[in-house]
């Protein structure tokens, strides 16, 4: 078997302030390989999100990371400023949760498409709108060279969603993180950037970390999935949606109401901080 | 249904547990370690001047003719002025007036201000424009020239000069309260205490203005250094505090003429305790302003 | 829900047109919009973003102003809006409002405690003494789940779902006779979204009351309500029992909006090209 490509082996993160210090991240460990999707699903609090920020190195001064995170057999935790430079904007991709914040709204689309292209990789500005006009056909956009001309305000959310998606696919990363990026979005909007999201990371062979509350969603887009509770795996796995094995992953499967069948009462969760401690303690 | 980041939620809680803490943690908290340090400077010269009558060594009205313009001694720390009166006990004294003034000039300030500022904001519409503009043109004019024609038409005095500055100062207060109460009427708290059923008043002062609270205290605190200096050049011109009551303002103005003949510590005494306030509630307003802001 | 009893609220022809910013055409958000609400029916109104189901929901509390048409909740005509301060609390006790946020939508300066209070007092028979209000308050924080220990709490000391269990109880303590719910559990997650759907099923158990749910959620619609009406871009396309529609939508929009929800074996499909 060949080194995945993204490899966390025990990381934690202890937020430390001057009040006292919390364990985020409580040894976490996950492996994804090339061109592999893995959906990391949890709610919120669970630690999510700061295991992609673990993972780009984006924790903050107030953070203690230890553990390992490994990239292509490289480790990320001792890259020094250029490597981990190279290793964002080239490596890995990421597509975020609300796609307005993340993009300059003065800046008009084409600009931020080809930016990183122009600016890191040197490509003259007008291959670099060749190349975008290309991925946002791809990506399902009407009219890519119009669209090149607007400002990010002049677009729905689905539709930026999409950009950011062409966005990142530009820069041919070789993985993407993808954080809740349909969370903000109208179910069909949803349904639409998942299945572009999961066409075209397919054709290029890409691996993908899909961050997602919805167990349901992930399943539907990913290989494989990695539940967390309290900063912690409980379980991960290609078994995870068809036959859960932890108490948590069934419970929460239980909870969501169905659109097939109405429920006398939903089940509620009886999974909570101290069943979580008192497995951990027999385990 | 964009949701907050938890993490910052954690960091949110966290700084939160922290303030409740106790008044001390919760004071260095908000202010700093400068912020701290400003009040704590201005503290012991507010309780100096509290405790004028205990602290002084001298009487500050007493002029010994005798020991006129005489330098630093045992006797008289900061030596005396041209009267023969002693300096330090008279700065004492001065600090007083100093502080005793422009707080008065911005709780009437802060108070007009911030019943205007949350009319308008409830209110909206014409009440809204016709408040924004009398506001407009109240901050069109400089603060010292309310003092001065305080002093045209009622004659130089403290409480002229005081009356006048207060209606100078309410934009200062009104303006920014107004635009935060304006963000907090838009909240859902406020729509959902509107249906409710609660009177305008009530949500005004039970829901607006709970939560615009620590923008008018940094407010306020932040517009008191700029009071100070104003009522100090008032004095300075004569048209304030009379003599022979101490006063910083006057002691540079009278520590001026003894400058001129070879005794500078008067003048500089006095100047410098009025910088040092001055940048003791500056460094304090502008750190309440920012802990205010980051409560949003 | 059969028609055997008069209809609470009335909506017909509901009509919201906003001016647009500067040059900007007027956006038309609700247009030609019909419902009835019954005592002791959850009527959910589905859209996305930009249906109008949320404006429908504020124009029936009074938050926004009717452009045409007619609302009655009684019999009683809100077409006018709310100006009055004896008509708002008289209303208050008709319609209540839970929003979307839980975060924003509790006063940050106010205890639990009081702030289901205030509500308490102001619709309460006035005879009442300011103890009784108290010991009511509590007797309405414990119906929804909060112990005695919550009333002395802040909002930031609590959870999300907490904190929407207060904005329930606050919406209870006027006891209407609707509680207007808007998108009230979008932002929960899942294993706290159940308690609150339980909740609110409990709460209609006990007494009788009527929900307007404004939802985007198919699923959670399903688990809650007995009627739907389906708003796409301000106008309602489809209407019926919940779970005839969703078991059989027939409406090409109701149909996508279906074929969108995850669940066990979906796979997400693309639609055509985006336009907009």
């Amino acid at each position: 078997m060949t080194a995945p490509l993204l490899r966390l082996d025990d990381v934690r993160a202890t937020l430390r302030l001057k009040g006292g210090e919390q364990t985020l991240l409580d040894g976490v460990s996950l492996e994804i390989g090339e061109g592999e999707a893995l959906g990391l699903v949890g709610e919120s609090g669970s630690g999510k999100s700061l295991t992609t920020r673990a993972i780009t190195r984006m924790l903050g001064p107030e953070f203690a990371v230890t553990g390992e995170i490994e990239f292509g057999g490289a480790s990320v935790l001792g890259m020094n400023a250029a490597k981990l430079r190279r290793y964002r904007s080239q490596d890995v991709g990421m597509i975020f949760q609300d796609p307005r914040a993340h993009v300059n709204p003065v800046h008009r689309v084409g600009d931020f498409l080809t930016e990183a292209l122009v600016q890191n990789r040197g490509v003259d500005r007008r291959e670099a709108e060749r190349r975008a006009v290309v991925l946002l056909d791809e990506v399902g956009v009407r009219n890519p060279e119009h669209r090149l001309r607007q400002y990010p305000h002049e677009l729905s959310g689905g539709l930026l969603q999409r950009v950011m998606i062409a966005s990142v696919l530009l820069t041919e990363p070789r993985l993407i993180l993808a954080d809740e990026p349909t969370t903000a979005l109208d179910v069909t909007a949803q349904s639409d950037v998942m299945a572009i999201l999961d066409e075209q990371r397919r054709a290029r062979g890409l691996a993908l970390l899909f961050i997602t509350h919805d167990l349901e969603l992930a399943a539907a887009c990913c290989d494989r999935l990695a539940v967390m509770y309290a900063g912690e795996i409980v379980e991960q796995g290609a078994h995870v949606y068809d036959a859960p094995s932890h108490p948590y992953t069934v419970e929460l499967l239980g909870a969501r109401p169905s659109i097939d069948e109405r429920a006398d009462r939903l089940p509620v969760l009886r999974y909570n901080r101290e069943t979580h401690e008192l497995m951990k303690a027999e385990a | 249904m964009t949701t907050p980041s938890t993490t910052s939620l954690a960091v949110a809680r966290v700084t939160r547990e922290r303030r409740r803490a106790g008044v001390v943690t919760a004071t260095r908290d908000r202010l700093g370690v400068l912020g701290c340090t400003a009040a704590a400077v201005l503290l012991v010269i507010v309780v100096a001047a509290l405790f004028a009558p205990i602290v002084a060594p001298y009487d500050p009205d007493f002029p010994d003719l005798l020991a006129a313009l005489s330098g630093p001694s045992p006797a008289h720390l900061l030596g005396t002025d041209a009267l023969g009166r002693d300096i330090l006990s008279r700065l004492i004294w001065g600090a007083r007036i100093t502080l005793a003034g422009p707080g008065l000039v911005i709780l009437i300030a802060t108070v007009v201000g911030v019943l205007l500022a949350l009319l308008a904001a409830w209110r909206g519409g014409r009440t809204d424009t016709v408040i924004t503009w009398l506001l407009d043109v109240l901050f069109a004019v400089p603060g010292i020239v309310f003092g001065l024609i305080a002093v045209a038409i009622w004659g130089p005095g403290l409480g002229t000069v005081v009356a006048g500055l207060s209606i100078a100062y309410i934009p200062y207060v009104a303006r920014v309260v107004r635009g935060a109460a304006l963000r907090e009427r838009n909240m859902p708290y406020v729509s959902a205490a509107w249906l409710q059923g609660q009177s305008g008043t009530g949500i005004t002062f039970t829901q607006v203005l709970p939560n615009v609270q620590p923008i008018v205290v940094a407010q306020a605190v932040s517009s008191l250094g700029f009071a100070v200096i104003d009522l100090a050049a008032v004095s300075f011109l004569g048209l304030g505090v009379q003599p022979p009551t101490a006063d910083l303002g006057l002691m540079v103005k009278s520590g001026f003429d003894s400058m001129l003949r070879g005794h500078p510590i008067e003048a500089i005494a006095a100047g410098t305790l009025i910088v040092v306030i001055v940048w003791c509630v500056t460094v304090i307003g502008d750190r309440l302003t920012s802990s205010a802001r980051s409560l949003r | 829900m059969t028609d055997r009893t008069e209809p609470i609220v009335v909506a017909r022809g509901l009509r919201k047109v906003f001016p647009g910013r500067a040059k900007d055409e007027p956006i038309v958000a609700v247009d030609e919009v019909s419902f009835e609400l019954h005592p002791d029916e959850c009527l959910a109104i589905v859209g996305e973003s930009g249906s109008g189901k949320t404006t429908v929901a504020r124009m029936l509390v009074g938050l926004e102003t009717l452009t045409g048409g007619e609302l009655t909740v009684r019999g009683e005509s809100r077409a006018g809006g709310v100006k009055r301060l004896a008509d708002r609390r008289r209303w208050a006790r008709e319609v209540q409002y839970v929003f979307q946020d839980p975060y924003s939508s509790l006063n940050g300066r106010q205890r639990v405690g009081d702030i289901v209070e205030t509500s308490v007092v102001l619709h309460a028979n006035r005879s009442g003494r300011r103890g009784s209000a108290r010991t009511a308050a509590l007797e309405i924080l414990e119906s929804v789940g909060l112990g005695e220990q919550f009333a002395s709490k802040y909002p930031h000391q609590l959870s999300g779902g907490q904190r929407q269990r207060v904005a329930i109880a606050r919406a209870l303590a006027a006891d209407p006779a609707v509680i207007v719910l808007d998108e009230a559990v979008a932002a929960l997650d899942v294993s706290i979204q159940a308690q609150i759907l339980n909740l609110l099923a409990d709460i209609r158990a006990e007494r009788e009351i009527s929900y307007l749910f404004i939802s985007h959620d198919l699923a959670v619609v399903n688990q809650i309500s007995d009627r739907m009406i389906v708003m796409e871009h301000g106008i309602v396309v489809d209407s019926g029992e919940t779970a005839d529609l969703l078991a059989n939508p027939v409406h090409p929009y109701t149909r996508s909006l279906r074929a969108a929800v995850p669940r066990p074996g979906w796979r997400p499909v693309r639609r055509d090209r985006l336009a907009s």
